[in-house]
């Protein structure tokens, strides 16, 4: 049995906003990374896939403030750990995170080799910068970069080329779990596929032991992670393997969000996608019965009051719904008939 | 829907330059495009191609170093601010950076009313205006009531891009212009939303150019397709034969580079 490398138990967090209310952007989240596999987490913006990612890190800094759940990285509690503590020994080591839109946030006056000085020398006081170069260089090239970036600063690098060194930085302290946060949303398709292609790699050659990776474009979650976990306001509402999960989705709140994708595939054309009207719910005030009942076309009076918790369907599967899997399925199926 | 009169709008041998000397620069290299009425296209290709830059051109925004738009038969006259506000009623823009678009001193309510005012709407009633506003709204997945008293920047990037498309429903343009409309916008609202645009289009016999590296995007809404590179189009054609059976290494490329679900994905290319 490979180790399990990153575990939370019933993790739930809010945000205290200025005006003092709560925002409730995770609820009663449970997951488990094993050494080697990835998980990739989908859903609509605003859902709490970043806010997930920073509370599963023990990451909490005002607004963001813990309620209750475990978390276990890599064998070690972290839950209840001063958040300065875990910024000094986890983050970074245990547990690298690479922030949406980071490329965008590195700052513009100082060259890409000054970054990673800072970096190491947070954690190693007495690394002399020869050494530093030395070990970048060497990182740089194992992932395909050219050495000559470091010496340039972030305006002269492109998109694409930018959000890499950003991953290489990320990995510089050898982590064994990176988060990584739509880490290729707002590069084009080609740029795009380096950026996976470097995720794909760091895995394949044990430099780091999970990933978790954010998105919402699910094709691109498809090509990249083993299991796939759905977020629907603040809650998991279906986990499974990434293969089940797009062809095969359970819940209707997965099955729409996997009937929106976009190929260019022959036949697509002309199709009316499967879009979801509505939208979320306020998370200041989350719905007492199911989240996505409001939505949701099968919706039943007992949706609306009963709390759902998520249902096992075998295989590492579940799901978030009162009506159990084969009544779902066969729904699905009478819709397929009709078209 | 290509009716086989003359073109709407037109470019010809259209060429633009940024700086000179060593800095010099040609984003679009003259580039020729027919839009007819009613016809919905989608002009694709990888970042720095030159996409915003001959959009910027269509809309007047930048002014073309040599070649001549067609607007309707005749050459375009933009050159004056009155003819620039008459070609503008004409044809509107969802620009990429949705940031960049807002006066950030202007509340959304006032973003939203402009455009009824724009279409002549000013002198309607109040409850007719923010039911006009509230219905646009909810074709992008927006809620009025959450939106009112705020600000611009008090919106996420979906949000604004949302609110830049609900505008639109207002304002009904001939031809509407969208570079990367939805690239902040999940894939599930995005369904919701490029079906609401389609079905406004077909309603309002709306013309579009859709500029966007997503090609399944441009696959899934346009009768034609641009490949650009470099500042030139490589290929054009009807969607089907580009996307399907695309001639240009550079058009296999960017269809070989997007994720794929049904085939393998190639990563080997890269
Ligand atoms: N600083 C904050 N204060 C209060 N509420 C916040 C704050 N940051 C986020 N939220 C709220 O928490 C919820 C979850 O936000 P989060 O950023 O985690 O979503 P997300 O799934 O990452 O979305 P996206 O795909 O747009 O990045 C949202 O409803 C958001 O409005
Ligand atoms: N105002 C400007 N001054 C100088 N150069 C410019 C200017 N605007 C664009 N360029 C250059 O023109 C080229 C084309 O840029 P453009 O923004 O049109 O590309 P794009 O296809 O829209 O790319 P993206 O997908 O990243 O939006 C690029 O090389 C860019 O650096
Ligand atoms: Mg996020
Ligand atoms: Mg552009």
């Amino acid at each position: 049995m490979a180790n399990t490398m990153l575990e939370v138990k019933e993790l739930s967090t809010k945000y205290i906003t200025r005006f003092r209310e709560d925002v409730y952007a995770v609820d009663r989240v449970s997951l488990a990374v094993k050494e080697g596999r990835s998980l990739g987490i989908a859903g609509e913006s605003g859902c709490g896939k970043s806010t997930l990612a920073l509370s599963l890190m023990g990451y909490y800094f005002p607004p963001l403030h813990y309620t209750s759940g475990e978390i276990i990285i890599n064998g070690k509690n972290i839950s209840g750990m001063k958040p300065d503590d875990v910024r000094k020994s986890i983050l970074g080591r245990e547990i690298a995170y690479i922030p949406q839109a980071a490329m965008n946030a590195l700052n513009p006056t100082r060259k890409i080799i000054h970054f990673i000085e800072d970096v190491i020398m947070e954690h190693e006081v007495y690394a002399t910068k020869k050494d530093i170069y030395e070990r970048a260089k060497k990182l740089f090239e194992t992932l395909g970069l050219p050495a000559e970036v470091l010496q340039k600063y972030p305006v002269e690098l492109s998109g694409g080329m930018k959000q890499r060194t950003v991953i290489a930085i990320s990995v510089l302290l050898l982590p064994k779990v990176l988060i990584a946060d739509e880490p290729s949303s707002a590069l084009d398709v080609t740029s795009q596929k380096m950026v996976i292609k470097m995720l794909r790699h760091l895995m394949e050659a044990g430099m780091i032991s999970s990933m978790i990776f954010i998105t919402h474009e699910l094709p691109l979650l498809y090509n990249v992670v083993d299991d796939i976990m759905v977020m629907y306001a603040g809650q998991i509402v279906e986990t499974g393997a990434s293969r089940e999960m797009v062809f095969d989705p359970i819940h209707p709140y997965s099955k729409g969000l996997m009937g929106s994708i976009i190929v260019p595939e022959q036949g697509l054309r002309d199709v009316k996608l499967t879009a979801i009207p509505g939208v979320p719910p306020n998370l200041k005030k989350p719905p007492a019965g199911c989240r996505f009942a409001e939505r949701c076309r099968f919706v039943r009076p007992e949706c609306l009051v009963t709390n759902v918790s998520l249902r096992q369907a075998g295989d590492g599967r579940a799901y978030r719904c009162i009506l159990p899997e084969a009544e779902l399925r066969e729904a699905y199926a009478r819709e397929e008939h009709k078209k | 829907m290509t009716t086989l009169t003359q073109p709407l709008l037109s470019a010809r041998g259209v060429t633009k330059v940024f700086g000179f000397g060593r800095q010099k620069n040609t984003a679009v290299d003259n580039v020729d495009l027919d839009l007819y009425e009613g016809e919905v296209i989608s002009i694709v290709g990888e970042s720095g191609s030159g996409k915003t830059t001959i959009s910027k051109i269509l809309l007047g925004l930048l002014t073309e170093t040599s070649g001549e738009i067609y607007f309707q038969g005749a050459k375009r006259d933009i050159r004056s601010h009155a003819k620039k506000q008459e070609y503008w009623k004409n044809i509107q823009a969802i620009f990429q950076d949705p940031f960049s678009s807002y006066n950030i001193f202007n509340k959304i309510d006032s973003v939203l009313l402009d455009c009824i005012n724009m279409r002549g709407g000013r002198s309607l009633p109040r409850e007719k205006k923010v039911e006009m506003m509230s219905e646009a709204c909810s074709f992008v997945n927006l809620k009025f009531e959450e939106l009112t008293n705020k600000y611009p920047f008090e919106l996420s990037g979906g949000q604004m891009q949302r609110l830049m498309i609900a505008r639109i429903f207002l304002l009904k343009p001939k031809i509407l212009l969208a570079d990367e409309p939805t690239s902040m916008i999940d894939a599930c609202s995005r369904a919701t939303i490029l079906d609401e645009l389609m079905h406004l289009r077909r309603e309002i016999g709306m013309t579009i150019i859709f500029i966007t590296h997503d090609i399944g995007l441009a696959y899934y809404v346009s009768d034609k397709v641009y490949i650009m590179e470099k500042g030139k189009f490589v290929e054009s054609g009807s969607a089907d034969s580009v996307i399907l059976h695309p001639k240009e290494p550079y058009t296999r490329r960017l269809l070989n580079d997007v994720p794929k679900i049904y085939e393998e994905w190639d990563l080997t290319t890269v």
